[in-house]
């Protein structure tokens, strides 16, 4: 067994290897970006000698329209996985547990969805949210998500898997669908719950393609397209201490937040697919 | 349980109508904003659509037919594909052999989960502002690395020949995760006791892998080929930030195709039909490994 530990070992040495230059990008920015500006415009192979600085990201504060495409991103992140929560617990739970004429129609309807990009429907997405003038608002933003069946399909599969009896006590008490639905059904559903949540709320965050097209107002642009935005003077390399300060600030609150869920964002990514 | 109840918790034929009430809100968002596109999509890809005179002509397959001799229009549909065909099969042998190494108890090997992770959840943005950094001709971080090593650096956005490939690394390392995650969460359905056998047998480390591990996950490795052909085809943030289409048209994708056609020269006919024909693509290429799945199944 011997020659087995050795390759595991030898394995294990590779994959670390592999995993330094795997962070070494992310590490590089991080430490450039306490960098004066001054300094990179000569040089980029001086990491970790002085002089420091933290200007470029009392830079990134003094552009106040940073802050107000964190609240944009915020509220529609927030607003889409509360919205999704809602339609798909509800659709859920009509699908597993109740019965109703072409219900199972329906629901392979519902699922074919899945196939549909969203680049399929973008044009005519934004024809409609013009003709009602709805572009450049937060509904024009959360809404289009909404329509996504995956949230369904995976509430419905764990509706599924709770057992019948757990209902049958309520049912024999005549209590309405909804009030079994919502006081027992729904709270045993927590962890499908946290799991579609944290799932929603990161795509949400790092939507591209649809706030790009439909916020035209830097006012109303998300952090995801108004650093974007931001961008488009990459050339005059006088600010890439500002730029990679940019990628930190924007990539720190989000990485944090995988750090905290990282249990649930795996099980989401993991245990759902897999059936 | 009752039979009757059993009955009315799970009616096979017909139940009440007032149960559809849960499905409805879904169901209102989901024939709006999806079917109804889905449908205005294609009868706008038949139209001409003039965006200054407000009008429109209806004009068969014109736009089809004229994608069709559209060079940049074709030059797209083979950077989509060369896309595709060598970045699926990295996330899968890649993700495979990153799974099967990091598939072990403690500390190390979360953190190395965490590690490989990680950056699928940083947006598109964040993922191209780095890799445009590191990247950079003179004193990005790879030309550094080069110049330490004594070559001579390379600037793989500005080659015709190595942007394509460039954004297949940087995608590759933004959303290695995914596929980690699916085989990491297969290999452990394995049941141990298959593997305790071949042991016994003193099988090889190759002959356990192509002869038990292999033909167990042989599903999820289906599964991920296609999450991720349909992903790629997708391609257009990493390009629309890091090379706009260039150098040459060597990066552009469909999607950028349609984005460009549609949101700025504002030819919503034609773009509506670009959608459609990227959207038959990925129908396509999922029938296509599904059915080879198959065949391999029975034979």
């Amino acid at each position: 067994m011997t020659g087995g530990r050795l390759g595991d070992r030898l394995v294990l040495a590779a994959v670390v290897a592999l995993a330094v230059v795997w962070l070494a990008p992310l590490a590089w920015v991080f430490a450039l970006s306490f960098k004066p500006n001054e300094v990179l415009q000569v040089r980029t192979d001086v990491m970790l000698s002085p002089p420091f600085t933290l200007k470029n990201y009392t830079d990134i504060l003094a552009n106040s329209q940073v802050f107000q495409w964190i609240v944009n991103s915020l509220v529609v992140a927030l607003g889409q996985t509360f919205l999704v929560l809602v339609l798909s617990s509800l659709a859920g739970y009509g699908f597993a547990r109740t019965r109703f004429p072409g219900q199972r129609w329906l629901y392979v309807f519902v699922l074919a969805g899945l196939a549909v990009p969203e680049q399929a429907i973008v044009i005519p997405l934004h024809r409609m949210f013009a003709e009602h003038e709805l572009h450049n608002t937060y509904a024009a933003l959360i809404l289009p998500r909404l329509a996504a069946p995956f949230g369904v399909y995976l509430m419905t599969q764990y509706f599924k898997a709770i057992p019948a009896d757990i209902e049958e006590a309520a049912l024999l008490d005549n209590a309405s669908r909804f009030r079994i639905f919502w006081r027992i059904v729904l709270p045993l559903s927590l962890p499908a719950q946290a799991t579609l949540g944290i799932f929603t709320f990161l795509t949400a965050w790092n939507d591209y393609l649809w706030p790009l097209v439909s916020a035209s107002k830097p006012e109303m642009y998300t952090l995801t397209v108004g650093l974007a935005s931001t961008q488009t003077n990459f050339a005059q390399s006088g600010g890439l201490g500002f730029l990679m300060a940019q990628a930190v600030f924007a990539g720190l609150p989000i990485f944090i937040v995988y750090l905290f869920f990282q249990k649930y964002i795996v099980s989401a990514v993991a245990g759902t697919t897999v059936r | 349980m009752s039979r009757s109840l059993a009955r009315r918790l799970s009616r096979p034929d017909g139940g009440r109508w007032s149960h559809a009430a849960f499905v409805v809100p879904f169901l209102a968002a989901y024939l709006l904003l999806l079917v109804l596109p889905l449908m205005r999509g294609l009868w706008i890809s038949l139209h001409e659509i003039d965006m200054l005179s407000e009008s429109s002509e209806f004009v068969g397959l014109k736009n089809y037919t004229e994608l069709w001799a559209d060079d940049v229009f074709r030059g797209a549909v083979r950077n989509t594909f060369a896309f595709v065909l060598m970045s699926t099969p990295v996330f899968v042998v890649l993700g495979l052999a990153l799974a099967l190494a990091l598939n072990r108890p403690g500390r190390l090997g979360a953190a190395l989960r965490a590690v490989f992770f990680g950056s699928s959840v940083l947006s598109v943005t964040i993922v191209t502002l780095v890799w445009r950094l590191v990247l950079m001709p003179d004193r990005g971080l790879l030309s550094n690395a080069m110049v330490s090593l004594g070559l001579s650096p390379i600037a793989p956005l500005t080659s015709e020949s190595l942007a394509l490939p460039a954004v297949a690394v940087v995608t590759v390392w933004w959303i290695i995760g995914l596929p980690m995650m699916l085989f990491l969460a297969a290999l452990q359905q394995i049941p141990q006791d298959i593997y305790e056998a071949a042991a016994l047998d003193s099988a090889s480390r190759w002959r356990t892998f192509t002869r038990i591990t292999l033909p167990s996950i042989r599903r999820t490795v289906v599964l991920v080929a296609v999450i991720e052909a349909i992903l790629q085809f997708q391609l257009f943030g990493q390009v629309q930030l890091m090379t706009l289409g260039g150098p040459n048209n060597s990066t552009r994708p469909i999607v950028m195709f349609i984005y460009e056609s549609g949101f700025q020269a504002w030819a919503l006919g034609y773009a509506a039909a670009a959608s459609q024909v990227l959207f038959g693509f990925m129908l396509l290429a999922v029938t296509v490994q599904v059915w080879l799945a198959r065949r391999k199944d029975e034979a």
